[in-house]
Formats: structure tokens, C-alpha cells, sequence
């Protein structure tokens, strides 16, 4: 059950945890990154239950490990339920922060408030799926209609040139690759391209499971290959692919990008990744102490962990949820339980 | 009389037993036993991890939809559970693995036991034997990098398009290249063991060379060649590193080596190392998917060993 991100997301943890037990060493244990003030008091300890997205466990792993460095008896469990299996056990007041790939939905905004717990959306990384085709393919930007008359559970299409619309001529036969569907890529993929989660075309097509180097050799090796995954991994292989731009809500062709995704323009196959801590949970210190050390740190582990780091803005905003969600300010005035 | 109650009396007194109870070698015996013993409990107990999850699984899905359904797609909705693609795509690897290393693994067999002299074949035995150890790995990145570009350049035109960047031939050569020492090795053993009195037979019989090696070493061998190549057969069915590498993972119900096709431990690899959740469907189907694997290579070694008993050629 280990995916590439796992494993990769577990180097960025050896990597950073030898820099911040360093760093550690240095601030004589007052946590080296929270600005809460509550460090230099006595040693945190007590739990961290975490559940749901396992696109967003990469990045809750190695933020659990890094804060287990400064506080051992502090232990952080990383569960992957889902993003709806998460907010389902956050609903219920069983754990204290929920790892979601997309924003909470009206269902479970009505479970959490018939239970009664508070909570804020807080960002920690923003993402870019690339859909990639080979190099000399000359389509330059899809809607997502064509794509769905590619990737669509009732898609049939064999060739490129029996795609309606396509902004170039091409005619050569389409070679389908695809993440496994555990992936959240997939999920997300699915959702947003066909309207349903999990519901993609089958039959000739190429599922790589959660190897993405696969989809990058078949996509380079194949005039009329087509895959999606992280932009991470476009990033490290653009010499050999190219991403198309993708036509979003206003009718624009974006290229993925950086910023594209940052400003949200990148939809949509943009997305942003969240926690969703409550404030129940946040009274907690230990609880409260993780969190802050998430936004302050989750951009050291986001580019390895195949994913876009948070931009000033969104690190300050993501803090103004957390304070507002504690009761303004940053609080010291919670001490032990 | 008294020879016997001398030997009666002696009996009685001279034990052959050991004077001392020697624990020490009955403990040999038992580790011994265990040894024999561990192979068949680890057969055992992948029987029963196996059925325990098909079970699960055939309770959800009937056995005949499993094994005669021609759509395999476990995982995207809308799944389906029809084995046969998979089945059909480790044929079509073993098939033309078996084509290429057949010819080939004999050839050499023949030359080593027949033509080459002893010099010789104390060089080249080894060699093709160190082949049996490169890891599979290496001939899946060999398929990879190497075979199938070569492939996609001598293509002939008038044989349809060329292979894909993943295709069945590729995995099919490499898998090939890969068995080529079990059946030459084997092979040649068995044809070694024919008795020096009927090559001689046959050569003072002025038969030549050749007619001996084709005529009378081959069926004589003949049980040997076939365990080998049943041997090869198996392996070739469980390769997993090279097809994944090299064969893609499209499942795909043809036997043409330039698709794109997928096998059954190619499935087993990819979605056990997934980010599976255990208990699902999903889960249980790569146990359905082992066992069937089993019981195929089951039954191919339980026809070799009914074909060797019928075909041996007994001697002495």
C-alpha cells in the first residue's frame, strides 16, 4: 500500500527531519517555528487524530513526523478514509483535524453543525493536474468536453481525429493513460472532467496504478498519448512531454502553472488542498501547537510531497483562520488540559 | 542347539542400539524432517491466505462471471470482473516466449550434448547458466529500452502498425530470452543420460550425426525435453517484473505482440502496491486473480508429470 508520494514524501521527512532537529537543538526546545508562545512552557503531550484524503496524507504524514522530532510525547496518527470518510468521523467529533482534496460539502456542513463542532477550512498546498500529450501532438488547449470525450465511462473514441472541436488537426490513435483508481488524482480527475467521482472509461485504457513514471514513458513514446497526474511530475518531465492548456469557467485556455493555480484561473483541474481543524480540537494545546507548526512548515514538504506550496497570502490567511477559530489573537492563555 | 541359544543368550545381552541415547542425532533427524516438511506448510499456507479472500470474493461475484467474462476493469466504475483479458494477455507473453525460447533452448541442448566438445561445453554451460541469474528486473528495462525500439524500427509496413511504446512482444522476447537457460540446461541433462550404447548403436548403425541427435537422443530425451519445457512454461506464466516493465497495463483480449496488454501478475503487482483499501472488492480480487494463477500452473505441472510417466523411456 506504499504509492510514489508516500515514499517521496517520506525522503522530504528523513531530508527535514535532520534540518529541524538542528534546528531544535538550537532553539533549546521552544519549537523553533510556533509564534503561540505556549513552547517554552511545559513539554506538550497527548494526541493528534487526523483522517481523511490520502491526497492530502503526504503532506499530513511528513508534518507528523517533523512534529514528533520537537515533541515527543506528542503522537500524531495519519488515518486515510477518504475526503467524505474523514468528514463523516470529524462530524461525529471523533477526530480533531480533517484532511480534505475538495471543499466540505453541504451534507457534512449540516452533520458538523447538528453535532455542534466548529471548524475553519485552512489551505496547505495548491495543485495543478497536467493533462500531457506528446510533443509533436499540435492540439494546443482542450475543453473539458473533449476531454470527457476521451476519458468519459462512455467515451469510445480510438483516434484524435474523432474528437469534436479539437484546435488542430491530428490524426493518430489515441493511446489512454491513467493513475490507478485509488489515486486521488483520480478522483479528482474523474470528478471534475465526467461529474462523478471514480466513474472513468475502462476499455483501452492504459491504468498505470500509482506508477506516474509509466504514464510519462507511454505518453513520450506514444505519438498520440494522453495521461494526467500531479504538476510536479510534469515539472520534473517537460523536456519529454507537453501539457495542454485547458479551457476554464471564463473561457480562457490556461496552461498550468505556478501562479495559474495559485490565483485559481487553473480550473478546473486547479484545486487546493485543506485541513480542516475544529475548534473544539484547537483547545487542545498540543492540538493548536501542530496546527500552527503545519501552516508555518507544510511549504518545506509540499513541492516533494507533488504539490504547490501556499503563497504568502494564502500562509497568512491560513493563520487568520486558525487565530479566529481559537478566539483572535494568538493565544498563550491555554496551559495543559 | 547350542549355537542358537548362544546366539539367543547373545541377543539378550549385546544390544545393537547405541549405548547412549545420542539426543543429539534424533534432534538432527527432526530439523532434517522440518526442512522437508517447511516446503510443504508454505504451499499449505498459501492455499488457504488464497482462498480465503476468494471466497469472500466469489460470494460477491459468481465463478462463472469471473472466468468467462471478456471485460476486466475491477477498479473504475463501471467495474467489471470478467478475467479473461488478463488470462489472454499472460497466453499471449508465454506464447511467444515459448516460441522464441523453444527453438533456441534445444538448439543449444542439442549442440552441447551432441556436437560440442567437452572444452566447450564446460564454457558455455556456466555462461548460460549465469543468465538464469540476472535479475528479471534487468530484462524488463532490456524489453524496455532495448527490444522494443528495435522492434518499432524493423517493423515491416505490410504487417499492419508497429508495436506500441508498451507491447505483448517485447515482454514476449524478453520473457523468452529469460527461459532460454531452463530448457537448455534441462534439456541437455536429459539428453546427456541417454546411454552411450545407443548413440553407439546408431552411429555403428552409420547413421549420422545429426539423424542421431533428431532420431534417437530427442525421443529417447523426450520426457526430460517436455519436463523442461513445462518448467519454462511456468515460469514464463509467473514472470511479473518484465511484463509490468515492459508489456503495459491495458487489459486487452488479443495475442498480437504489438498491443499493449496486460497480465495477470502485472495486475497482482500493480494494484497490490496501490493504495488499496483491504476488505474491498477491489482487494479480494487480487486473491481470485492468485489462485486462479495457481491452479493453472497446477494443472500444467500435474499434465507433465502424467505425460513424463507415459513417455519415459526406461533403460537397464
Amino acid at each position: 500500500m506504499i504509492s510514489r508520494n508516500w515514499l517521496v514524501a517520506a525522503g522530504a521527512v528523513a531530508a527535514l527531519a535532520f534540518g529541524v532537529a538542528a534546528c531544535g537543538g538550537d532553539d533549546d526546545g521552544n519549537g523553533g517555528s510556533s509564534d503561540n508562545g505556549n513552547g517554552d512552557s511545559a513539554e506538550l503531550s497527548g494526541s493528534v487524530l487526523i483522517d481523511g484524503s490520502s491526497t492530502v496524507a503526504p503532506l499530513s504524514e511528513p508534518m507528523g513526523v517533523l512534529f514528533a522530532e520537537e515533541h515527543a510525547d506528542v503522537d500524531v496518527s495519519v488515518g486515510t478514509s477518504g475526503t467524505g470518510g474523514g468528514f463523516e468521523k470529524f462530524c461525529a467529533g471523533e477526530t480533531d483535524i480533517s484532511d480534505a482534496s475538495r471543499v466540505i460539502g453541504d451534507d457534512e456542513i449540516a452533520a458538523c453543525e447538528s453535532n455542534g463542532i466548529d471548524y475553519e477550512e485552512v489551505s496547505v498546498a495548491n495543485d495543478a493536474l497536467s493533462v500531457v500529450v506528446h510533443p509533436d501532438n499540435p492540439v494546443t488547449c482542450m475543453t473539458v468536453d473533449q476531454l470527457n470525450q476521451i476519458y468519459g465511462p462512455d467515451a469510445t473514441a480510438t483516434s484524435w481525429s474523432e474528437i469534436d472541436g479539437l484546435d488542430a488537426e491530428f490524426d493518430a490513435d489515441l493511446q489512454i493513460f491513467s493513475p490507478g483508481a485509488d489515486s486521488g488524482t483520480f478522483d479528482y480527475f474523474t470528478e471534475a472532467i465526467n461529474g462523478e467521482e471514480g466513474a472513468q472509461r475502462s476499455k483501452d485504457v492504459n491504468v498505470v496504478g500509482e506508477d506516474d513514471n509509466a504514464t510519462v514513458t507511454g505518453v513520450a513514446g506514444s505519438e498520440g498519448g494522453i495521461g494526467y497526474f500531479g504538476y510536479s511530475f510534469f515539472t520534473e518531465n517537460q523536456d519529454q512531454l507537453k501539457a495542454l492548456e485547458i479551457e476554464n469557467e471564463e473561457g480562457d485556455c490556461v496552461a498550468p502553472s505556478e501562479e495559474a493555480a495559485q490565483d485559481g484561473s487553473y480550473n478546473p483541474l486547479g484545486r487546493q488542498l485543506f485541513i480542516y481543524p475544529s475548534a473544539q480540537a484547537l483547545e487542545k494545546p498540543e492540538v493548536l501547537e501542530f496546527v500552527n507548526f503545519y501552516i508555518e512548515n507544510v511549504n518545506d514538504v509540499a513541492a516533494d510531497a507533488g504539490f504547490i506550496a501556499l503563497t504568502d497570502e494564502q500562509i497568512a490567511e491560513a493563520q487568520a483562520k486558525v487565530d479566529s477559530l481559537t478566539g483572535g489573537g494568538s493565544g498563550t492563555e491555554e496551559e495543559g488540559e | 542347539m547350542i549355537a542358537a541359544s548362544r546366539l539367543s543368550g547373545g541377543s539378550s545381552r549385546i544390544s545393537l542400539e547405541a549405548a547412549s541415547p545420542r539426543y543429539g542425532e534424533k534432534a538432527i533427524v527432526w530439523v532434517l524432517a522440518m526442512c522437508g516438511v517447511l516446503s510443504v506448510l508454505t504451499t499449505t499456507a498459501i492455499v488457504i491466505s488464497l482462498i480465503g479472500p476468494s471466497l469472500n470474493f466469489f460470494r460477491q461475484i459468481p465463478v462463472l462471471d469471473f472466468l468467462f467474462g471478456t471485460f476486466w476493469s475491477p477498479a473504475i466504475q463501471p467495474a467489471s470482473f470478467g478475467v479473461l483479458p488478463i488470462v489472454v494477455g499472460t497466453l499471449n507473453v508465454t506464447l511467444w516466449g515459448l516460441l522464441f525460447a523453444i527453438p533456441i533452448g534445444l538448439g543449444a541442448a542439442v549442440y552441447l550434448s551432441e556436437y560440442a566438445r567437452p572444452g566447450v561445453r564446460k564454457t558455455i554451460k556456466p555462461i548460460l547458466e549465469v543468465l538464469e541469474g540476472v535479475p528479471t528486473v534487468a530484462f524488463g528495462f532490456f524489453a524496455f529500452a532495448f527490444i522494443t525500439p528495435l522492434l518499432q524500427d524493423v517493423w515491416p509496413g505490410f504487417l499492419g502498425s508497429g508495436p506500441n511504446i508498451f507491447n505483448a512482444g517485447a515482454a514476449g522476447l524478453a520473457v523468452g530470452l529469460l527461459i532460454v537457460p531452463t530448457i537448455a540446461s534441462i534439456s541437455q541433462d536429459a539428453m546427456m543420460a541417454v546411454p552411450g550404447g545407443l548413440r553407439e548403436g546408431a552411429f555403428a548403425l552409420g547413421a549420422s550425426k545429426m539423424r542421431v541427435a533428431t532420431r534417437v537422443i530427442f525421443p529417447a530425451a523426450l520426457s526430460g525435453i517436455v519436463a523442461a519445457i513445462v518448467l519454462a512454461f511456468s515460469r514464463a506464466i509467473g514472470e511479473t517484473m518484465v511484463v509490468l516493465m515492459a508489456a503495459g497495463a491495458t487489459p486487452n483480449m488479443t495475442l498480437s505482440p504489438t498491443e499493449p496488454i496486460q497480465t495477470m501478475t502485472a495486475y497482482i503487482a500493480v494494484t497490490a502496491t496501490g493504495d488499496i483499501g483491504t476488505g474491498t472488492i477491489e482487494y479480494d480480487t487480487i486473491f481470485a486473480v492468485g489462485l486462479l494463477l495457481f491452479v493453472i500452473t497446477l494443472v500444467m505441472n500435474m499434465i507433465s508429470i502424467r505425460f513424463v510417466r507415459k513417455y519415459r523411456e526406461v533403460y537397464e
